[in-house]
């Protein structure tokens, strides 16, 4: 299963003001452990909201807003997609994220959802049967 | 903390940390099997104690140490004793820290010999398998076992046994030489993809976890690339898990049914995925897995069936003739001519893999040249190779399917 890890703002993240090298260092070293564990699929770090906009939605109107947006501790500030086997998993690798500075701050882990968490009919068995020979059609080699 | 939360915190622990805990503790002890137990008596440590003083900040490290100290209590009892304790001493100067993150590179020639001692040739297809996926995926014997259908006493009696097989021909903790690590290599490589195919490709049972063990076997390819940056077939085989994956869910219907590659809503392939996997096959080579990922890729970026590249996907199929002979293959290859040249090119090829033993039950050989009759406008032929099929799938969904296209032959 799929965690997005949302990675909230700071006042730092949404001032803009650039991670130090020492801050980077340490992500990088915590990225590579999770491309080596082969969970991580993407992770993104976002600039502040004061460069992004929103849509509000009512009826057929559509209201643009440019950033900043006032609620600091709302607003993302990066994302990790990891794929994993719990949330246990998810919360086990977010407590070994890096913090070398010491600040408050927080990250917040949720599911993604996935074709699983959808009524599966009893024919799963029949329907995965079947691609068996799918494969075997395009990949000969089996 | 209650017993439960305390369960799951360390089975995710041990998720992250087992394999990095059994290959750096076979280093020190030079056994794979008799690691394993040091690892798994930590674990059985961890779950006495970790209800009750919580998680350690560095669970990894706690692991290990816990699982040090076993050790060298089990080789106290041994007659060995003081030449195993000058090893591990020797070792523990090498690496002050045993924290996991703190000597990635020992660390990681660590888990490549694992995963070569794992799958090791002396070891049957199916030990490998389990032994990969205990040691290498952290899956437990239980998980192993409702993956493959098998009970878990099977499981646990082919892992006892291809430890004990491991030690009995002294195959040494070691990432194999230059003249011998293209062939373990491939044998590890083949190892991965099976568990893929046993998760992409299920045939009965109690399916739902079949897709978390090809999250397994990708998660694992992804492992073996980052240990192996230098091998292109490696990433070839990433390439085409990732591509393979993305497919999920698109190949089931609405009511349950598989739906072909060509049929498929494109928009539901994975994005992800795919990115991912065409990023691999830049480092990719031209191994089998690779030119199966090349041909996974050109279907991949054609965003309607219409504007896949045939011409393309029937020049790699010549090329996996070469490399990866069978006559699977060369069918595959006559379709792909038949969709870049014609259905008569096409003929011409599949008539002749007709009195091929290998094909004799395969009832695509029937399927396909129905499907290169019906295009040439020879119904009634056509509908003797669909009724031939028909009857040689075993699947019901297939066989109505294949019913259907006879009946529209007449």
């Amino acid at each position: 299963m799929r965690f997005m890890v949302i990675v909230k703002a700071t006042a730092e993240t949404e001032a803009g003001v650039m991670p130090s090298e020492e801050m980077i260092s340490a992500m990088t070293a915590f990225n590579e452990e999770l491309v080596k564990a082969g969970v991580m699929l993407a992770g993104e770090g976002l600039h502040p909201s004061s460069k992004g906009a929103r849509v509000y939605f009512e009826g057929d109107k559509r209201t643009v807003v440019d950033g900043p947006f006032a609620e600091t501790k709302e607003l993302i500030a990066g994302f990790w997609l990891l794929e994993l086997k719990s949330l246990e998993e998810a919360v086990e690798w977010v407590k070994r994220v890096p913090n070398p500075t010491g600040e408050q701050s927080q990250i917040e882990i949720r599911q993604v959802f996935s074709p699983e968490d959808f009524d599966i009919s009893d024919e799963l068995r029949q329907r995965e049967a079947a691609l068996a020979d799918e494969i075997k059609a395009q990949h000969g080699t089996r | 903390m209650t017993a439960s939360d305390a369960r799951r915190a360390v089975e995710a622990v041990w998720r992250i940390e087992s394999a990095r805990l059994i290959a750096g503790l076979a280093r020190m002890v030079r056994d794979v099997g008799l690691a394993e137990e040091l690892a798994q008596d930590a674990l059985v440590s961890a779950l006495e104690q970790w209800p009750q003083t919580g998680i350690p900040r560095s669970p990894g490290a706690w692991l290990m140490t816990a699982a040090k100290n076993r050790a060298v209590d089990q080789i106290r009892r041994q007659q060995n004793y003081q030449r195993k304790l000058a090893e591990i001493g020797r070792d523990e100067a090498q690496r002050t820290a045993p924290d996991a993150g703190a000597h990635v590179g020992d660390i990681d020639d660590d888990l490549l010999r694992l995963v070569f001692t794992a799958c090791h040739p002396v070891l049957s297809v199916e030990a490998q398998v389990a032994l990969t996926l205990k040691m290498l995926g952290g899956l437990t014997t239980e998980e192993i076992a409702r993956a493959f259908l098998v009970s878990e006493s099977t499981v646990a009696q082919r892992i006892v046994r291809a430890k004990k097989t491991l030690a009995k021909a002294n195959v040494p903790f070691e990432v194999p030489a230059e003249d011998e690590r293209d062939a373990r290599l491939a044998s590890v490589l083949g190892v991965i993809y099976l568990i893929f195919n046993e998760g992409y490709s299920a045939t009965a049972g109690d399916d739902w976890l079949r897709p978390e063990l090809c999250a397994d076997a990708l998660r694992l390819a992804r492992v073996l690339a980052g240990l192996m940056p230098k091998e292109p077939e490696v990433h070839g085989l990433v390439a085409l898990l990732e591509i393979q994956a993305s497919r999920s869910r698109a190949r089931v219907g609405p009511q349950g049914e598989p739906v072909l590659l060509m049929d498929q809503n494109r928009g539901r392939w994975d994005q992800l995925l795919i990115r991912r996997g065409l990023a691999a096959l830049e480092k990719a080579g031209g191994g089998p897995y690779s030119l199966q990922a090349r041909i996974a890729a050109c279907h991949a970026v054609a965003r309607t069936p219409e504007e896949t590249d045939w011409l393309r996907i029937a020049g790699l199929y010549e090329a996996l003739a070469l490399v990866a002979p069978s006559p699977i293959v060369e069918l595959n290859h006559a379709v792909a001519i038949g969709f870049a040249f014609g259905p008569e090119v096409a003929l011409g090829l599949v008539d002749e893999l007709v009195d091929e033993p290998a094909l004799k039950d395969y009832h695509l050989l029937p399927s396909v040249r129905g499907d290169l009759l019906f295009k040439l406008g020879r119904l009634a032929e056509a509908r003797v190779e669909f009724e031939r099929a028909a009857a040689m799938t075993r699947n019901e969904r297939e066989r109505s399917l294949l019913l259907d296209r006879a009946s529209a032959c007449s």
